[in-house]
């Protein structure tokens, strides 16, 4: 729980901090410093058991059907990385609490630096490589947000974008390999993927899964060829660069090399594709740092050369390399945090970070001057730092590669050591000569907590350079026994060993750098160099955009030629894919059995005949005259609810009864808003040619749908029923459900959770209607009263609805109408009641009652209807919902699952003995529930009527009058 | 009966098809309603055809191999209420397009030709 606290908590502290206050810059800080420090005490608190050579792990059950658990392991190695992510970090909050200025949103700065610790803790800690996976992409992801910080500037969305493709697209690759790992392996536990080395080298598997991580880990550690986007990483705040390109983002790609080296390495191939790799980039990058005239981008590439130089000791993968590599991680961590932080101290206090510009700053700037100096010392690789003893190291392997007469891998050492004296002579320049006096502000000293970082992390640099056995020993002692085991090798941390090659190659390197440095200025005049010599045309940045913007253009190219936004070709496809893929799939069954048919009914088929007259009829009207077709539709409805009856479902025909004529209703509200459409005989214009050939296609496909349709359900109605679990509920609805109507007690107690899920439903629906229509504006020229409703002749043109109906020609009906009311609620009420026995139930009775008030304001008019009779469609939604609810959640009292039916029994003194099921009152809320959503759409629609006279331009006295 | 039934289904179907094919969005309205009355009958006729054989059952102890199978009827029942509402918010969305675009085409504007 310790272990899982540690990757929690900095997620957690992340959310915090994203809801505090713009301008909380002090708690902001405490808070990261407080998760921080949390963490920090955790992990050392785990330090004794891992000292002694433990493995700490705790598992949670994440997916076990995949065999895959939630690990958290903690051994040496990644218990180095826990506290070089959360040390560096600490130092950074400080950094940034002074960095950042009071006009920056912190919140989100801070938020997005805890998340990513917290994925960083992620990847270090997992002992599960898919969970690995996650998180790796959840640092690409929040590095992404931090590179992004100051979104406003376009080369910040531009480097974050970079980083994000490269690096997410690398973690795909990693997310592929480790499945293949996972594959060869049997297991994605890391400790079986680890001691299973023997297995995996030998697999024929190996290459492929070698070339997919090596893949993931160089795009995230900026390998060559992914090496461009860590110079336009730069464009993040400083406190950012200095955390995600010195300790944390870019050394989880090489933080996994050595997490997998006992399971991959050892091979020529992986010499050949990491050391490959990691020598192009430490060239590179060494010789590039060198014509950079920004302070951070000649951080990035001396980033890029030293990722490169770890790298290139972990593809000769040797143990004494492996130790290099841990070391020199450690120690790059350090001092390249330090440069980046002085660089950004830089930055802050003169304004600039062009180093064309920048000059003497040391008399301004004296403390932070030598503690910058000393850094860039330790990244040249000077005696007594923390540098010259990894890299000594690095010049000691790279003489043992190759044989005697092989010596191109010491030449390259060499070389990328004599660059970066060069470029580390270039960044200390600025603090020599002359004071700059064009500097965009006057230079002063930084507060003291934000040197006090840069103090600490130079001061780790001379310990360790001076007493490493003492300082760093036990640490990366530690480290290197959870990765090479019993392969651990006899090294030594001394500063001295006597006069030796890798020394000499040392001096050479140093002498070398400082004459490059002196003939470089002397006579290329560095400083107005634009390029990169050389190199410069192999620009990755530019390769990267061109290739984005080829795939950019052809998606759009693609989505042009097979893409279509039109609805009628979409729906073409679907019909004819509906018809064709069943065909594909199905095979025909093995053997026929034909039960016997019965015998059709005249009466049936003659029915049927009106039903399907009506459907092909409606179809044809459906274009030109909207009333006809809608007509027509009903009537298909009216013989489907009469087919429901004759076939034994009442309940069916009922439900189909109402619903018909609710929906007719609606659509006759709607119909006023649709544009008036006469047919070109009418007004004596010719069909395209074009119209016929859509229609004639069109008319094939319906034709060859319908005969698909009706082919498959004669098919279906010929064969004997199969077995279902229809028998169970006939037999236990009157037992087991206390109703004999078999289909209502499945609605409201076998399957009454799936009711509930459709009142919902149909309750989100009318409140989606009747907040479409708040918005809705009538189209102009349906905005007005209709045509037909003007004319004088019309009795109705002079009155509203009321009136029509309490002293107009509609007085007959409307005395005939209004006393139906009772009766409608009466008839409503008894098929409520006898629904569970009898065919009826809480969707018909709600649906009958909802008729019966739907009638009133056909006849009156929504103005009268609502001045007289007080109805809240909300309201009746809402109780319904709470009530269906309420009842399923009682059941909970009774230690019975959710919506379980409790019958109780009750003795009334008039009515008797009887059975209350509690699914009657689940039965009511549907009841209500349907009541007021049929209520609130069809009201919502018929206040569109009324609403729409009181747009601008129509008489006001009309207002309300024509309410329908 | 199977053959009545299914060839009713087959051109209620067949209609609809036509009917959603079309331009106009009362037309596609229409062809959904069609539709659905097929697709209903068609899941309706999987429990087969039961004359007078509604599924109320009197006592306990009956045989269930004489009462129209319930459990079509039910899913049937759930899915004509969901038809209705879903003809209501293609109803406002249909009209509410019409206002906001001027147009009654199912793309929201007039065909170019």
């Amino acid at each position: 729980m310790l272990l899982f606290s540690l990757i929690l908590v900095p997620f957690a502290g992340s959310l915090i901090a994203a809801l505090m206050p713009e301008d909380a810059r002090n708690r902001e800080a405490w808070l990261a410093a407080g998760v921080t420090l949390y963490g920090l005490f955790v992990a050392a608190s785990l330090y004794p058991e891992i000292a002694a050579g433990e493995v700490h792990r705790h598992e949670f059950q994440w997916l076990p059907a995949q065999g895959l658990d939630f690990v958290l392991r903690v051994d040496g190695l990644a218990w180095v990385f826990t506290m070089l992510v959360l040390a560096i970090g600490l130092l950074v909050v400080l950094y940034a609490r002074y960095y950042m200025s009071p006009s920056d949103p912190v919140p989100r700065f801070f938020s997005f630096l805890l998340a990513f610790m917290g994925s960083m803790l992620g990847v270090v800690l997992s002992g599960n490589l898919v969970q690995l996976v996650v998180f790796w992409e959840l640092t690409s992801l929040t590095s992404f947000l931090l590179i992004a910080y100051w979104h406003h500037r376009a080369d910040a969305r531009r480097g974050a974008r970079m980083a994000f493709t490269v690096t997410a697209t690398g973690g795909l690759c990693l997310m592929a390999g480790v499945l293949v790992l996972g594959h060869i392996a049997g297991s994605y536990d890391l400790d079986v993927v680890l001691a299973s080395g023997d297995l995996i080298r030998a697999h024929d598997l190996y290459m492929v899964a070698l070339v997919l991580i090596a893949l993931g880990a160089l795009t995230k550690s900026a390998q060559f060829p992914f090496h461009f986007w860590l110079p336009h990483a730069m464009a993040a705040p400083t406190p950012v660069s200095s955390y995600l390109h010195s300790a944390t983002m870019v050394k989880a790609g090489v933080f996994l090399l050595v997490r997998l080296w006992p399971a991959l390495a050892g091979t020529p191939e992986w010499t050949w594709i990491i050391g490959g790799a990691g020598v192009c980039t430490l060239l590179i990058g060494a010789f590039a740092a060198i014509f950079q005239h920004d302070l951070k981008g000649l951080l990035a590439y001396s980033t890029i050369s030293h990722l490169g130089l770890i790298t290139v000791l972990i593809g000769i993968g040797t143990p004494l390399a492996m130790v290099a590599a841990i070391f020199h991680i450690l120690n790059h961590a350090t001092f390249k945090a330090s440069l980046f932080m002085a660089a950004g101290i830089i930055d802050h206090e003169t304004g600039t970070r062009d180093m064309r510009i920048l000059r003497g700053l040391r008399h301004k700037l004296p403390i932070t001057a030598t503690l910058a100096i000393v850094a860039g010392a330790a990244m040249a690789g000077v005696p007594l730092l923390n540098g010259f003893l990894s890299k000594e190291m690095f010049f000691s392997e790279a003489l043992l590669v190759g044989s005697e007469r092989n010596w191109w891998m010491s030449m390259a050492a060499v070389a990328m050591g004599t660059f970066s004296v060069a470029y580390s002579l270039r960044f200390i320049a600025i603090f020599f000569g002359p004071l700059a006096t064009d500097l965009p502000r006057e230079p002063h000293e930084p507060p003291r907590w934000m040197r006090f970082p840069v103090e600490l992390l130079v001061l780790t640099c001379l310990v360790v350079g001076v007493m490493p056995a003492i300082s760093i020993g036990p640490v990366l002692d530690v480290a290197v026994h959870a990765t090479l085991g019993a392969n651990t090798p006899h090294y030594d941390l001394a500063v001295w060993h006597g006069f030796n090659l890798p020394l000499l190659m040392s001096v050479v390197a140093l002498i070398g750098g400082v004459l490059f440095y002196i003939v470089l200025r002397a006579r290329f005049n560095l400083n107005a160099r634009e390029h990169t010599p050389l190199i410069y045309r192999f620009n990755g940045a530019q390769t990267y955009e061109t290739v984005m913007l080829r795939l950019t253009s052809g998606a759009e190219w693609l989505l042009k030629r097979l893409g279509t936004t039109r609805l009628q070709p979409q729906l073409l496809l679907m019909m004819i894919a509906m018809m064709g893929v069943p065909l594909l799939l199905a095979g025909m069954p093995q053997h026929w059995t034909i039960i016997p048919r019965q015998d059709a009914d005249p009466l049936f088929a003659a029915i049927w005949i009106i039903g399907c007259a009506c459907a092909v009829a409606g179809a044809w009207m459906a274009k030109y005259h909207r009333l006809a077709a809608l007509t027509l539709v009903g009537g298909t409805g009216i013989i489907t609810a009469a087919t429901f009856l004759w076939l034994s479902a009442p309940d069916l025909a009922l439900t189909q009864l109402m619903v018909e004529t609710v929906t007719t209703v609606l659509i006759l509200l709607g119909l006023r808003w649709l544009p008036p459409r006469i047919a070109p005989k009418e007004l004596e214009l010719a069909t395209p040619r074009r119209a016929w050939l859509h229609r004639s296609r069109d008319l094939t496909v319906a034709v060859a749908g319908g005969l698909a349709m009706a082919a498959l359900t004669y098919a279906v109605l010929i064969h004997p029923a199969s077995d279902t679990i229809s028998s169970f509920f006939l037999l236990r609805a009157l037992g087991e459900g206390g109703g004999s109507n078999v289909v209502n007690v499945l609605l409201v107690d076998f399957r009454s959770f799936d009711t509930l899920g459709e009142v919902t439903v149909l309750s989100i629906v009318a409140l989606t209607v009747y907040a479409l229509l708040r918005r809705f504006r009538p189209a102009a020229e349906s905005a007005g009263i209709p045509a037909q409703q003007r004319h004088e002749i019309d009795p109705a043109s002079r009155q509203t609805p009321a009136e029509q109906a309490n002293s107009g020609y509609l007085m007959v009906a409307g005395i005939y109408l209004r006393l139906l009311l009772p009766f409608l609620g009466v008839i409503a009420v008894y098929f409520f009641m006898r629904g569970h026995n009898l065919p009826g139930g809480g969707f018909v009775a709600g649906l009958i009652f909802a008729v019966a008030i739907l009638v009133q304001y056909m006849l009156a008019g929504a103005v009268w209807v609502e001045n007289h009779l007080r109805l809240r469609p909300h309201r009746w939604l809402a109780f319904g919902l709470v009530l269906a609810c309420i009842t399923g959640l009682g059941a909970w009292l009774f230690g019975h699952p959710f919506l379980t039916t409790h019958t109780a029994h009750v003795s009334l003194p008039l009515l008797g003995d009887l059975h209350l099921p509690s699914a009657f009152v689940f039965d009511l809320g549907v009841f209500t529930a349907v009541v007021g959503t049929t209520m609130l759409i069809l009201v919502a629609l018929a206040h569109q009527s009324v609403r729409a006279h009181r747009l601008p331009g129509d008489e006001p006295a009309d207002t309300g009058r024509r309410a329908s | 009966m199977e053959l009545v039934v299914a060839i009713s289904v087959g051109v209620v179907f067949g209609a609809g098809i036509w009917l959603i094919l079309r331009p106009r969005t009362f037309q596609l309205i229409t062809g959904l309603m069609l539709m659905s009355y097929a697709v209903n009958l068609f899941i309706f006729a999987m429990g087969r055809l039961w004359v007078n054989r509604p599924p109320i059952t009197p006592d306990p102890g009956i045989d269930p191999t004489q009462f129209a199978d319930p459990l079509p009827q039910a899913l049937v029942l759930t899915a004509i209420v969901i038809g209705f509402a879903t003809t209501a918010l293609y109803l406002v969305i249909m009209i509410g397009a019409r206002g906001l675009t001027g147009s009654d085409h199912v793309d929201g504007e007039e065909p170019r030709e």
